[in-house]
């Protein structure tokens, strides 16, 4: 099956290149050009991944992301021209999985699109618990359920995929660099930002106490290994 | 200047411990002894208000004291003259009375002698010419010695009399009238001051007799004592009334001084509106006037450099997006053509190939350009967190493996055992040690290059080694010059941007850690990145040096000291040969680091000095130099610095780079 991409950005060029790249890799790109429409065009088109330009007229970048991400947990890549930490920071914060830098190679966007796509196909029947006793998360791996005292929480696929490869191996610390390359695909060094702005939004949905975590702890200097109990 | 490397951190460390002790406990034990005596003078130090009333009292003091002695002792002279006079007309005129009754004495006729003066005694002091007197004395004269001395007084004994009146019986003697103060007690028994004057009295026949007059000074003391109480109460009240004065006048000078100075405070604490209030149109008021003058304008100029640099800051971030955008565009077209470039004719497809490459230059450039702009506008932001630079390090290297294995080029790591953690921007500092390992391998010529990594207590150091042709002096500093070239011919082939080492000094400062470099020509170079272990921490010292060991600048470098012509070294490299004459030199060790300042100079008329520039021949014709060419080499804070005074010399810098490293072979030898 083709995988549907709504790409959201203004400029006519870029657009039309990218759906020329994106038609010969074997993606159904749709656009939308205009931010006040991003999220008709969303709902319409029902995307299996989103390229999001973070300015944008009409409605910024990031409260589309904002606004998708309330109801979707579709992976959203964006493209930014900014690589200040702030606006990084921002966009990651307001729900995007990942991002890529202006003036981008087709070939590195297309190996972020795919590793947000890549995911889930032939999971074994695992159940993964972690976290200190009263506080365990209980994780269906195949089902794509996670749930916290008996009640489901709600993750985005790209957080799923960090719980799980935080959770499979407790005890063991994951640098930042580990978890790029296990759960963004990044073969070579990456802003490990990525994972920081993951993490903490990760430990908001499933922490009892986000400012001081129980199941997924920072190892200082090194990175983060899933609590045990 | 910078001053001898080792000595300079060491002494700051000296300084910050000492001020740290002072800081700690010991400092309250100290300051509860001492509290009253550090209280007064701190407020001392501190308030002008005290000093100027100080000031005030005790020089208005010292001048009403001076004006009270001179006012009580004119007074009190002047009362003590009139009376003297007074007393010494009264005597006279009691003289001549006592003559007109002592003539009528014959000679030795001793018991009227006795009656008679009696008689002038009482006589005189009942009221004589000019009045009564307190006292009256007569004494017979030498022959008369029978004859008891009269005394008017029945309450002061003769005795007492007589013991006072020692001295000034002598004086008197038989001719002179004369007066002393004594201590005599007529009113109520108790010694007081008396004026006492004599007078010799002839007689016709009985020889000379002697008068004397006491006056009590009562009356003159009392004037005196209340004279100088008056001085007194008048003196304290003058100086106590211009403490007060002095005390509110400065007051009134002080207090808009305060306000300026706590409203500069607040306006360099950033409370831009601060004004003061301006009162009058007197010095003070115009004082506050130009204060608000320059607090307005102040104002003015931050707001509009504030309205500046955020303008400058849009213009980055949108030039960023609006030529990163159709790059972008430009970019993928570009892909495209240049995967499919099998389809198209040579020529384009070549074509194609230069637009790919070129491409990747110009957003490398343009990648550098918004980030040296960022640091311009002053938008660079420090993302600190704990990270250990050996895995960094390890990415870094693998990241270049390519650009290494292209070039022939063996890079060894040196790790300490204890990981290298330190609060960095990560991205930054990977940013910095990919530039600079990046470099080394670009520079080596194939030489191995080596990353050493190391720690101590506050900082964190990585220093990249190349052996390639090294760095010239002076260079130390270009080489993070933006778009400094080393070479412009080499350039072209190693790529760069020319921005890599301009950023990342950026990058070490906004760390508040040091970017430096080292290096001697045929040598190589080394790069040290400090970093401090908690990210704002002051830098004192680096864990690695910066010249390198095998560098041998800093080991011993034996020159001798005062030898006007001996020759130092001469050493053959390519076709350039220098033989130096050292003149003056020092050298200073300290551990394994050493000062060295070696004057070198090379005169014309000294046979045994030449200096060859690079291209003249060794064997054949040796072009002479003519002019003298001092050269002075510092060893200073692990830099090399060479300073070349010379006119005309030709190739100068590469002749005193080169004595730079005969010095350091003649260390080896």
């Amino acid at each position: 099956m083709r995988a549907r991409v709504l790409v959201v950005d203004d400029d006519p060029a870029l657009a039309e290149m990218l759906g020329i790249v994106l038609r010969t890799e074997g993606f159904v790109p749709a656009f939308v050009s205009d931010g006040e429409r991003a999220l008709a065009a969303f709902r319409e088109v029902r995307p299996d991944i989103v390229l999001l330009d973070l300015m944008l007229p009409g409605m910024s970048g990031i409260d589309i992301c904002r606004a998708i991400r309330a109801e979707s947990g579709v992976p959203i890549v964006m493209l930014t021209a900014k690589t200040d930490t702030v606006d990084v920071v921002l966009g990651l914060e307001s729900g995007a999985d990942d991002y890529v830098v202006k003036p981008f190679k087709p070939k590195e966007l297309i190996a972020r699109m795919r590793a947000r796509l890549r995911r889930g196909e032939d999971a074994p029947p695992e159940l993964l618990t972690i976290g200190p006793f009263g506080s365990q998360i209980t994780i269906d791996v195949p089902a794509h359920l996670v749930s916290r005292n008996g009640y489901e929480v709600k993750l985005t696929p790209l957080e799923f995929d960090l719980l799980v490869a935080l959770a499979r191996k407790p005890r063991q610390v994951f640098t930042r660099e580990v978890l790029l390359e296990q759960v963004w695909g990044y073969r070579h060094a990456a802003d490990t930002r990525l994972v920081n702005v993951h993490v903490q939004r990760l430990r908001a949905k499933i922490e009892a106490d986000p400012e001081r975590p129980e199941i997924i702890l920072t190892v200082r200097g090194v990175g983060y290994k899933a609590g045990t109990s | 200047m910078p001053k001898p490397g080792v000595s300079l951190p060491l002494m700051r460390l000296r300084e910050r411990t000492w001020s740290g002790v002072r800081r700690g406990p010991m400092r309250h034990v100290l300051r509860s002894g001492t509290t009253v005596g550090t209280a007064v003078r701190s407020r001392w130090r501190r308030s002008i208000q005290l000093r100027m009333v100080t000031y005030t009292v005790v020089a208005s003091s010292i001048l009403v004291a001076l004006f009270g002695v001179f006012v009580v002792t004119r007074t009190t002279n002047s009362l003590v003259h009139a009376k003297l006079v007074s007393a010494k007309d009264q005597i006279q005129s009691g003289a001549a009375t006592a003559k007109s009754y002592l003539d009528q004495l014959g000679q030795h006729d001793e018991s009227t002698a006795s009656v008679t003066m009696l008689l002038i005694v009482d006589n005189l002091s009942q009221g004589g010419p000019g009045g009564p007197v307190p006292v009256v004395l007569l004494y017979p004269p030498a022959g008369l010695t029978t004859v008891a001395p009269a005394n008017s007084s029945s309450t002061v004994p003769i005795a007492a009399l007589n013991a006072a009146l020692v001295d000034l019986r002598e004086t008197v003697g038989t001719s002179h009238l004369a007066h002393q103060f004594v201590s005599c007690a007529v009113v109520n028994g108790r010694p007081q001051p008396c004026l006492a004057v004599g007078i010799p009295v002839s007689s016709a026949r009985a020889g000379v007799f002697q008068l004397y007059y006491l006056f009590p000074l009562t009356a003159e003391e009392t004037a005196a004592t209340v004279t100088r109480n008056t001085v007194l109460v008048i003196g304290a009240a003058l100086v106590l009334t211009l403490a007060i004065m002095a005390w509110f006048v400065t007051q009134m000078v002080v207090r808009p001084v305060r306000l300026a100075a706590r409203t500069a405070q607040r306006l360099s604490a950033g409370l831009l509106d601060q004004r003061m209030e301006v009162r009058g149109e007197d010095d003070l008021a115009l004082l506050g006037a130009a204060f608000n003058q320059m607090a307005v304008n102040l104002q003015r100029q931050i707001v509009r450099l504030e309205d500046m640099s955020r303008l400058q800051r849009r213009f980055t971030s949108d030039v960023s997006h609006e030529l990163r955008t159709p790059l972008t565009t430009v970019r993928m077209a570009a892909d495209l053509l240049y995967s499919n470039r099998d389809d198209l004719t040579p020529v384009m497809a070549r074509s194609t190939e230069l637009l790919y490459a070129e491409l990747d230059r110009f957003d490398e450039l343009m990648t550098d350009l918004l980030e040296i702009s960022r640091y311009d506008a002053g938008f660079a932001v420090l993302d600190a967190e704990p990270t250990d630079l050996v895995p960094t390090v390890g990415r870094v290297i693998r990241g270049l493996a390519p650009l290494a294995e292209h070039a022939g080029v063996a890079v060894e790591v040196r790790v300490p055992d204890v990981p290298v953690i330190a609060e960095v921007d990560p991205r930054r500092a990977e940013r910095v040690l990919r530039n600079l390992v990046g470099n080394a391998i670009e520079h080596s010529e194939g030489r191995p290059v080596e990353v050493t990594l190391g720690i101590d207590e506050h900082a964190v150091a990585v220093t990249v080694r190349d052996h390639g042709i090294g760095l010239k002096p002076g260079e130390e500093k270009l080489v993070f010059n933006r778009f400094w070239r080393a070479d412009p011919s080499r350039a072209r082939q190693t790529g760069g941007t020319g921005l890599g080492l301009s950023i990342s000094l950026e990058d070490a400062r906004l760390h508040g850690g040091w970017l430096e470099a080292w290096g001697a020509p045929g040598r190589g170079a080394q790069f040290r990145l400090t970093l401090p272990v908690r990210a704002g921490a002051r830098l004192l010292a680096s864990p690695l040096p910066l010249v390198p060991r095998d560098a041998d600048v800093a080991t011993a470098v034996a020159l001798p000291t005062a030898a006007s012509t001996s020759v130092v070294a001469t050493e053959r490299s390519g076709n350039t040969t220098v033989t130096v004459a050292a003149t003056n030199s020092a050298t200073v060790r300290s551990d394994d680091r050493t000062v060295t300042v070696a004057t070198t100079s090379s005169a014309a008329d000294d046979p045994t000095t030449e200096i060859v520039g690079p291209g003249g021949d060794a064997a054949g014709e040796r072009p002479p130099v003519d002019a003298d060419a001092a050269v002075t080499t510092e060893t200073l804070n692990d830099m090399v610095v060479v300073d070349v005074g010379a006119d005309d010399v030709p190739g100068t810098i590469d002749d005193a780079a080169d004595v730079v490293s005969i010095h350091r072979s003649a260390g080896r030898g």
